[in-house]
C-alpha cells in the first residue's frame, strides 16, 4: 500500500534537517503505529506524505500503490486516497462545516472522474456518519473547526475520514486531549473503517490508543530514523520501560 | 490674505469647467460655484487631507461629454437586461435620462417625483460644500425627491436603477424621507459599459423619530468608469439605519457616507465589501458625527484585492461633548491576494465626550498558508480552496443581516466577481 524509501527531508528555506533515511512499509490492509518521543519528526513525515510545502525531500522516496506521489499535489494525493488526520485541525472561520464536507467529497469524486453526491445523498451519508460519533448536525452548521472543543476537533477528523474513504489514514496524535469516552468513540469509528483494502499509520505516544486500535506492527521513530520495529507488544515495552533502552542500544 | 500662483489645469479639470460653465438650469448659481473653485485650485491633490490617499487631481483622466438623448444600444435595454437583484419598484435612468418606473405605479405609502426638483431640494440635510458636493450640485441634471409616508413598512425594495454608456457623463441627485416610524428597503444600482464613463451620484437621507431603513450601493460598473458618490445621512431619535455597500466595478471610485447622528438611541450600521479589481482604485471614506446622547454605530468593511489595485478606507468618528456613552466599533479588514495589490485604512476619532466607548481596527493579511493546506489535503484544488476563503472573508459582513434574501442576491453578485477576478 504505502512505502517509504530512505526518506531524507529538510526544512525547505533552512538546511535543518529533520528526517534521516525512514524506511517503512505498510501493507494494505495493516494498521501500522509510530510511536516516539517529541521533536522525533512524526508530525513532519506525516505532513511531507499529505504534501506540506514547508518540508523538502532531498533524498528517497514515497510510493503509493507503487507510484511515487512527491510530485503530486496535496489535493491530487488526496484524491488518490490518502488521508491526514491532523495533530492540530486548522480553524476555518466562515467555511461552514457542511459546505467544506460538500466540497471536499465532491472535490475528490470529481477528480476520479466520478458523479458528485446531490444533496439529499450527500446529506444522508452525513447524518449515518455524524450519528455513529456523536456529533451533532448542530456542530457541522458551525464554521470549521472554529471554537470546537480539542474532543470535537478529533471527532470531526474521523467524520471527514469515514466520509472521505481514503485507502491511507496517517492519524496524527489523534489520541491527545481525548478523555476516556471520546477515546472509545474515536477508535471504534477507526475499527468500522478497518477492511482488508485500506491501511492505517497511527501516530502516538501512548500505548493507551494502542488498546482500543490494535496494531499489527510498531515502529519507533528517534532523531529522524525508525531505530525499531516489532509487533504491538514493542508498545507495552515502551510504555513499561520508556524509549531510553531503545534509543541506547540504537546509538 | 493667500497668494496664489494660478495653476495650470489639467485636462480633466479643463473639461470639468467647460462643462460647468455651460450649465444654465435651477443648477447655474451651484455651477457657477464648483467653477470658481476649480478654476482657482484645481481638483484635490494628496496635499488635501480628506483626499490624501486618492489623488483625484492625478486620477482623474478626463470629463466626458454629457449625452444630449438617449443613447442607442446601451440604454434603457440594457437597463432592464441587468440581471435582477430582488423585486421590487424601481425607478431606473439611463446617462440622465428616466427610463423605466411610473410615478404612477408607486407602491402605496411612497410620495414624490422625478426631476428637476432634485437638485434643490435635500430634504433639509446639510450639504458639504465638498468637491463631491460641489460638482454634483453643479452638474446634475436630475433625481428623484422620494418619501416614505409615517407609519408606512414597503414590503418591496425600491431600486434606483442607474446606466450610463458610450463615454458620457451622468450626474444625479437623489433625496429621500423616511416618515416617523416608516420602515423601507432602498437599493442603489449603478451600472455602465466598459467604456471611460463618469458619474456622480448624492443621495440626501432623512430619517425621522423611529423610522427604520435599509440603504443599499450596488456598484458594479465598468472597469473604465469613474464614480464619484456621496450620502448624506441625517438620523432622528430611535431610528435605526443599515447601510450595505458592495463596490465591485470601477476604475476609480470614491464613496463617502456622511452620517449626522442627531437623535438619542439612533443605531446606525454601515456594511461594506469593496472587491479592487486590476489596475482600479476604490476608496469609501465616512465620516459620523454623534451630536447627542446614547447612540450606537458600527462599521465593518471587508476587502479583497486580487490584483495590481489600490483600495482606501477612511472613517473618521466624531463624538461631539454632549454624545455621552456614544458607541461606536469599525473595523476594516483586508485580505491582499497579490505582491501588487495595495490597502491604505485611516480610521480617525475625534472625541469630546469623556463617557464613550470607541474603537477601531484595521488588519490587512493574505490567505492564510495553513489553511489553505488543510483545505488541499482534503482534496480541495488550490484554486476552489482560495476561492472558499476568500468567499468566507467576505461574506461575514453578511452574517446578521435580517433581509436574508437581499443577503443572497448580493453574495451571488460577490461569487461572480471573484469567479472572473479572483
Ligand atoms: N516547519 C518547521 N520549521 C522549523 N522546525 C520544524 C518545522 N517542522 C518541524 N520542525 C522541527 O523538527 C523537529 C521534529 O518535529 P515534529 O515532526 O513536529 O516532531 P514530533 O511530531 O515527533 O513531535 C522538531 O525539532 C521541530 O521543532
Ligand atoms: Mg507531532
Amino acid at each position: 500500500m504505502i512505502e517509504i524509501r530512505n526518506l531524507h527531508v529538510k526544512i525547505a528555506d533552512t538546511d535543518t534537517m529533520i528526517l534521516n533515511g525512514v524506511d517503512l512499509t505498510v501493507k494494505a490492509g495493516e494498521v501500522a503505529a509510530i510511536m516516539g518521543p517529541n521533536g522525533s519528526g512524526k508530525s513532519t513525515l506525516s505532513y511531507v506524505m499529505a504534501g506540506k510545502e514547508d518540508y523538502e525531500v532531498t533524498e528517497g522516496d514515497i510510493l503509493l500503490n507503487g507510484e511515487s506521489i512527491l510530485e503530486m499535489e496535496p489535493d491530487e494525493r488526496a484524491a488518490a486516497g490518502l488521508f491526514l488526520a491532523f495533530q492540530y485541525p486548522v480553524e476555518i472561520p466562515g467555511v461552514p462545516t457542511m459546505n467544506f464536507l460538500k466540497a471536499a467529497m465532491n472535490s475528490q469524486r470529481k477528480a476520479r472522474g466520478q458523479d458528485e453526491f446531490t444533496t439529499p445523498e450527500f446529506i444522508k451519508k452525513v447524518k449515518d456518519a455524524a450519528g455513529r460519533l456523536g456529533i451533532s448536525m448542530d456542530m457541522l452548521k458551525r464554521s470549521l473547526n472554529t471554537g470546537f472543543s480539542g474532543g470535537e476537533k478529533k471527532r470531526a477528523e474521523i467524520l471527514q475520514m469515514s466520509l472521505l474513504e481514503p485507502k491511507f489514514c496517517v492519524m496524527d496524535e489523534t489520541d491527545s486531549g481525548l478523555d476516556i469516552d471520546a477515546l472509545k468513540v474515536v477508535s471504534d469509528g477507526v475499527n468500522a473503517l478497518r477492511s482488508p483494502e485500506r491501511a492505517f499509520l497511527v501516530i502516538t505516544h501512548y500505548q493507551r490508543l494502542l488498546e482500543h486500535i490494535v496494531p499489527d506492527s510498531v515502529h519507533v521513530l528517534y532523531k529522524g530514523r525508525i531505530i525499531q520495529s516489532g509487533g504491538k507488544e514493542l508498545a507495552l515495552q515502551l510504555e513499561e520501560q520508556g524509549y531510553a533502552d531503545i534509543i541506547a542500544k540504537a546509538a | 490674505m493667500n497668494m496664489q500662483t494660478p495653476i495650470t489645469h489639467t485636462a480633466a479639470e479643463e473639461a470639468l469647467i467647460a462643462a460647468l460653465g455651460k450649465v444654465d438650469s435651477v443648477a447655474k448659481e451651484a455651477a457657477a460655484r464648483a467653477l470658481a473653485g476649480i478654476e482657482k485650485s484645481g481638483l484635490p491633490t494628496r496635499r488635501v487631507e480628506a483626499w490624501h490617499y486618492t489623488d483625484l487631481r492625478n486620477l482623474l483622466r478626463d470629463y466626458p461629454k454629457p449625452p444630449r438623448a438617449i443613447q442607442s444600444e446601451f440604454s434603457s435595454e440594457s437597463l432592464v437586461d441587468l440581471p435582477p437583484l430582488v423585486e421590487g419598484y424601481t425607478l431606473g435612468f439611463s446617462n440622465t435620462f428616466h427610463v423605466i418606473g411610473h410615478l404612477a405605479g408607486m407602491p402605496e405609502g411612497l410620495s414624490g417625483t422625478v426631476g428637476e426638483e432634485a437638485l434643490t431640494t435635500t430634504h433639509g440635510v446639510p450639504v458639504e460644500a465638498d468637491t463631491i458636493g460641489l460638482i454634483n450640485a453643479g452638474l446634475a441634471e436630475t433625481g428623484v425627491v422620494l418619501a416614505v409616508q409615517a407609519g408606512v413598512k414597503l414590503a418591496e425594495p425600491v431600486i434606483l436603477a442607474h446606466t450610463c454608456a458610450d463615454e458620457t457623463a451622468s450626474n444625479l441627485r437623489h433625496s429621500v424621507r423616511f416618515g416617523e416610524g416608516a420602515q423601507a428597503t432602498f437599493i442603489e444600482r449603478h451600472h455602465s459599459s466598459i467604456t471611460g464613463n463618469f458619474q456622480s451620484v448624492v443621495c440626501n437621507l432623512v430619517l425621522e423619530k423611529g423610522a427604520k431603513a435599509v440603504w443599499v450601493i450596488d456598484q458594479e460598473l465598468g472597469v473604465e468608469t469613474t464614480r464619484l458618490g456621496q450620502l448624506n445621512v441625517e438620523l432622528a431619535e430611535d431610528t435605526d439605519l443599515t447601510i450595505l455597500i458592495l463596490n465591485a466595478g470601477g476604475r476609480l471610485v470614491r464613496q463617502e457616507v456622511h452620517v449626522a447622528v442627531n437623535g438619542e438611541n439612533a443605531n446606525l450600521a454601515i456594511k461594506g465589501v469593496n472587491l479592487v479589481g486590476n489596475d482600479s482604485h476604490v476608496d469609501v471614506t465616512t465620516t459620523l458625527t454623534h451630536n447627542v446622547p446614547n447612540t450606537v454605530a458600527t462599521e465593518l468593511f471587508r476587502n479583497v484585492v486580487p490584483g495590481s489595485g489600490k483600495g482606501v478606507f477612511q472613517g473618521q468618528i466624531r463624538v461631539a461633548q454632549p454624545a455621552q456613552k456614544t458607541d461606536a466599533q469599525m473595523a476594516c479588514n483586508t485580505l491582499l491576494l497579490s505582491d501588487e495589490a495595495d490597502f491604505s485604512a485611516k480610521p480617525e476619532l475625534e472625541i469630546f465626550a469623556d463617557d464613550v466607548v470607541c474603537a477601531h481596527g484595521a488588519t490587512v493579511a493574505d490567505i492564510e498558508d495553513e489553511q489553505l493546506f488543510y483545505l488541499r489535503a482534503r482534496g480541495i484544488p488550490e484554486r476552489d480552496a482560495r476561492a472558499l476563503l476568500v468567499k468566507a472573508f467576505v461574506e461575514e459582513v453578511f452574517e446578521d443581516f435580517e433581509d436574508t434574501e437581499l443577503a443572497g442576491a448580493l453574495v451571488d453578485r460577490i461569487e461572480s466577481w471573484l469567479d472572473i477576478n479572483g
